[in-house]
């Protein structure tokens, strides 16, 4: 069973008059363990597709399965549950709690989840020093810089143990250096940890971090190629 | 599973991320709980005085009053006929099962001195039946004996007021003082009432023998007449059924015929006092409800805040939504913001409140009483209507489509 399986994922937005095919038969599965990158045109649907591979979003047609599970049946609360344990984000604007202590933002997942204090406050700090920024726990997000930003929203991803991160342009906002720091953060993640990445970006630098490339364009799935991993 | 003093402190941390905000919202909780606790206290401050005007007018009340009153209610020479007397007052006390104690009374007012002292106050002329009557103990001494009565002589019970004005610090018992220039001895000191139900300084008097009175400071060309009578019935059940058996009794005592009006008056004191305190009691819960009405306006204002409140934040809630936050995880972080802003604001509000009762007492010189039954009503109200003004935008909230939420700008 793949761990991710899209079956003919059509998404439309109907602005007035006007019809907007942001996603149009999108089918492609996804197995666990994989690294995997989109790429495509400003425009193309990348962030569409992976809002619904987050469960953020609905397809207007065709099935998404998650581990086996068809997600359309899903309400409201099951589908929060699902991104609370099943599914890490990163964005490209980070997306931290303002005045929210970095250690704070980290176990937010955990406070939805339910876990009790002292393993919530073990479980942030393991994950803060797994990005590197256990002194930096008591920070406030502006007075992060933004890589240190983005490794606090990976801690916050990686904190319920989900088995996918699902990144949109995470590098989109770092200059190169900080870039790399990223990206090898996510292949360790996908290496030792065995967790499930996937992530868009327009930087063909970037994409050759994964081992999977998908290009979208119009919102058509047009490639699909694996390559030998570059990096790492 | 909603983590209660996690979310409480996130609630507090976003509201004092808006300091300036929060306590204006506040400050309608704030007026609106002070406005009902204040007016709460006015009112409770004055059915508790009525309350104690009645208990100190003497329970079970009746009194009888010469004359009679058409049913329009005009004084058909009521006290200008000396239809009452010291026997009716007696056959009453035999006659009608439902009566515990007659007081008849002769009163007028007469100047009273003692040394270089003098007072004018009025002069009550009855029975021993009257401390019974209007449940007045002595404060010390006696009160007047059977011989006293009967005798006619020129003993007297003498108010607080009347001490103080006469005696000051000295014991008055066994003294003598001058009643329209007849020698009187005082045997007796009547315990504190205060002011009567019209205002009066009920202390502000001096008892006499009835026959006292009638013989040697208020005689009339009748002998044996009375001015008034109270009546102490046995019981509050037993108020009507007093009132019929002395209307009867007088009626056949006063020869009166079937078509004749009643040449006196029977008063049921007590029932109308009673009313009184009722109508006090409804103009407290007016006054309430009115002042509520300000806390409502309160409400509105809290419910205005967190309705903006929840549009600025549209993107925090869509973060908390992309990581997992259920439906009620998001109303429940609003609906505790809305609802600690309300408690807050309704704890400065019952302090502000009974401070301003304080005042209105010391200035106004209003019997105000902050109960703990408003305290409680106005602390629930205000959480309640924290709760209710707060569910509707922390229900927006939690509607929120996620990704709508998240690309917010
Ligand atoms: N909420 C929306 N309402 C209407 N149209 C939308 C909405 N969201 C996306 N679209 C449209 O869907 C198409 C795909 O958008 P999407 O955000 O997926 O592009 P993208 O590939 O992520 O682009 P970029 O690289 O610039 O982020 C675009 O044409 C966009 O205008
Ligand atoms: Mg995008």
């Amino acid at each position: 069973m793949a761990l991710i399986e899209a079956d003919k994922i059509s998404k439309k937005y109907t602005l007035g008059d006007v019809e907007v095919n942001a996603l149009r038969d999108v089918s492609l599965t996804i197995d666990k363990g994989e690294f995997v990158s989109i790429m495509g045109a400003s425009g193309s649907g990348k962030s569409t597709f992976m809002n619904i591979l987050g469960c953020l979003d609905k397809p207007t047609s065709g099935r998404y399965l998650l581990e086996g599970i068809d997600i359309s049946g899903l309400d409201r609360d099951e589908l929060a549950e699902i991104r609370n344990v099943k599914i890490g984000f990163v964005f490209q604007g980070f997306n931290l709690l303002p005045r929210t202590q970095a250690i704070e933002n980290v176990e937010l997942p955990m406070f939805y989840k339910g876990v009790a204090t002292q393993e919530r406050a073990e479980r942030a700090m393991d994950a803060l020093s797994m990005v590197g920024l256990e002194t930096r726990a008591k920070h406030y997000p502006n007075q992060l810089s933004g890589g240190q930003q983005q490794r606090v929203a990976i801690a916050r991803a990686l904190v319920n143990e989900a088995p996918i991160i699902l990144a949109d342009e995470p590098t989109g906002n770092l200059d190169t250096k900080t870039s790399v720091e990223i990206m090898d953060l996510f292949q360790r993640l996908n290496v030792e940890n065995g967790i499930t990445i996937i992530l868009v970006t327009h930087e063909s630098d970037i994409a050759e971090w994964s081992r999977r490339t998908i290009r979208f364009m119009d919102g058509q799935l047009m490639l699909d190629e694996e390559r030998k991993a570059t990096h790492g | 599973m909603v983590n209660v003093p996690w979310t409480a402190r996130l609630a507090l941390r976003a509201l004092k991320a808006n300091k300036m905000r929060t306590l204006l919202t506040m400050l309608g909780i704030i007026i609106g709980v002070a406005a009902v606790i204040a007016m709460l206290a006015v009112g409770t401050g004055a059915t508790q005085q009525l309350t104690e005007q009645i208990s100190s007018m003497g329970s079970n009340l009746l009194i009888v009053l010469p004359g009679s009153t058409t049913s329009g209610g005009i004084r058909m020479g009521a006290g200008t006929q000396p239809t009452l007397t010291a026997g009716d007052a007696q056959a009453i006390l035999e006659e009608a099962p439902a009566v515990d104690a007659v007081a008849p009374v002769l009163s007028g007012t007469a100047q009273v001195v003692y040394g270089h002292q003098n007072w004018s106050t009025g002069i009550v002329g009855t029975t021993s039946s009257m401390l019974t009557v209007r449940d007045w103990p002595l404060a010390q001494g006696r009160g007047f004996s059977g011989a006293d009565v009967k005798n006619a002589t020129k003993v007297c019970l003498m108010g607080q007021t009347v001490v103080d004005n006469l005696f000051g610090d000295e014991d008055p018992i066994g003294k003598n003082i001058k009643i329209q220039n007849l020698p009187f001895t005082v045997v007796g000191v009547l315990s504190v009432k205060g002011q009567s139900a019209m205002g009066q300084d009920q202390d502000d008097t001096i008892m006499v023998p009835l026959t006292t009175a009638q013989r040697k400071l208020f005689g009339t060309a009748f002998p044996g007449m009375i001015r008034i009578m109270l009546v102490k019935a046995k019981d509050t059940s037993e108020l009507d059924n007093a009132q019929t058996q002395i209307t009867d009794i007088l009626r056949q005592r006063h020869h009166i015929g079937q078509q004749q009006d009643d040449d006196f008056t029977v008063r049921n004191l007590t029932q109308i006092m009673q009313a009184a305190e009722q109508s006090t009691k409804i103009m407290t819960l007016l006054l309430g409800a009115i002042a509520s009405v300000s806390l409502l306006v309160g409400g509105i204002g809290i419910m205005n805040i967190m309705l903006v409140s929840i549009t600025e934040r549209t993107r925090e809630i869509g973060i908390r939504m992309a990581i997992g936050a259920k439906t009620w995880d998001i109303r429940f972080q609003f609906l505790m913001e809305a609802f600690i802003m309300s408690m807050i604001g309704g704890i400065g509000g019952i302090a502000m409140g009974m401070s301003g009762s304080a005042v209105l007492s010391k200035i106004a010189g209003w019997p105000v009483i902050v109960s703990p039954f408003s305290i409680l009503l106005a602390f629930g109200f205000s959480g309640a209507v924290g709760i209710f003004f707060g569910f509707y935008p922390a229900y927006k909230a939690s509607l929120l489509n996620p990704i709508d939420a998240l690309r917010y700008e």
